[in-house]
């Protein structure tokens, strides 16, 4: 059983960050270092008053080393959300819930909609060179918007009973706690890249992301091998 | 009647067990889980952030 739910989380980890960092490196890492250019002032928006600015990646370079590390760390991040669903799967199991790959993959929507979309309502995905708030206030902000609307979509998702629309209703309150309390931001602009760039950053990557959550749901979900027909 | 009742006794004590293996295997899954995602996404030391630093900014981590 034990054996399983590992074997599972690895192989959904696996799948779902090779799937995100094959994505990523077509759509997200050459804006990212398209962003670099910005960040390090080898490119300037806005130069010596032209309203017009370059666009256009750099082009990533061959560097082995920090390519190989970041499909390395998406394996590792994909891992780690793995265990954490697997092991919620496995929770939901036992509460009578039927797991299956195509129920799984609405698992990694709702994964990526309290993991990934809430936190970046409040603190968006920043491309190199953005400015914000104080780091391990993010970090704090970011970590309590996860846990509450994961806590939220479990109880919308899941609730049964008489109360089930109140219990739902909770849920939907703890999914808008984090942003009524605020992120962490500064009160000026710093901004020094394009926002055309930001913003395309912005929605790729999460775009990508919610694609490494669909297929990491569905894979967790084979892997647990307990769909037998609804029932 | 008498081994029926002793084969639901030994079922029940083997489902108790494998119960307890899942809860065990459950909290392992969510601790290592965690760690590991604390390595990906939060910790500042410079060896991990250098590594990770790509891959945050991707996955909308904040970073720095």
């Amino acid at each position: 059983m034990t054996y399983r739910l590992f074997a599972g989380a690895l192989y959904a980890g696996l799948a779902a960050g090779l799937v995100a960092a094959v994505l990523q490196f077509v759509f997200v890492i050459p804006l990212l270092v398209e962003g670099e250019l910005f960040e390090t002032g080898m490119r300037v928006h806005f130069q010596d008053g032209s309203v017009q600015s370059p666009a256009g990646s750099g082009g990533l370079e061959f560097d082995l080393v920090r390519h190989g590390l970041t499909v390395g760390m998406a394996i590792v991040s994909y891992t780690a959300f793995a265990l954490l669903m697997s092991a919620s799967m496995a929770i939901a199991a036992r509460r009578g819930e039927v797991i299956t790959p195509r129920r799984g993959a609405v698992w990694g929507l709702a994964g990526f909609a309290a993991i990934a979309l809430s936190p970046a309502a409040g603190l968006p995905p920043e491309l190199p060179g953005t400015i914000g708030a104080e780091l391990v206030a993010r970090q704090v902000w970011w970590v309590a918007a996860m846990l509450f609307s994961v806590a939220g979509i479990a109880l919308i998702a899941f609730a049964r009973g008489p109360h089930a629309w109140a219990l739902a209703l909770a849920g939907l309150g703890l999914l808008l706690l984090p942003h009524l309390y605020g992120a962490p931001m500064i009160d000026r602009y710093y901004g020094i890249s394009p926002p055309e760039l930001s913003a395309l950053f912005a929605t790729r990557s999460l775009a990508v992301t919610a694609v490494a959550w669909v297929v990491m749901g569905a894979v967790a979900a084979h892997f647990r091998a307990d769909h037998r027909p609804a029932g | 009647m008498t081994a029926i009742t002793s084969y639901k006794t030994t079922a029940s004590v083997h489902g108790g067990t494998a119960a307890r293996t899942e809860t065990l295997g459950i909290a392992a899954a969510i601790l290592a889980g965690l760690a590991l995602l604390f390595v990906a996404g939060i910790s500042q030391a410079s060896v991990v952030h250098g590594a990770a630093h790509d891959q945050r900014h991707a996955i909308s981590f904040p970073c720095h």
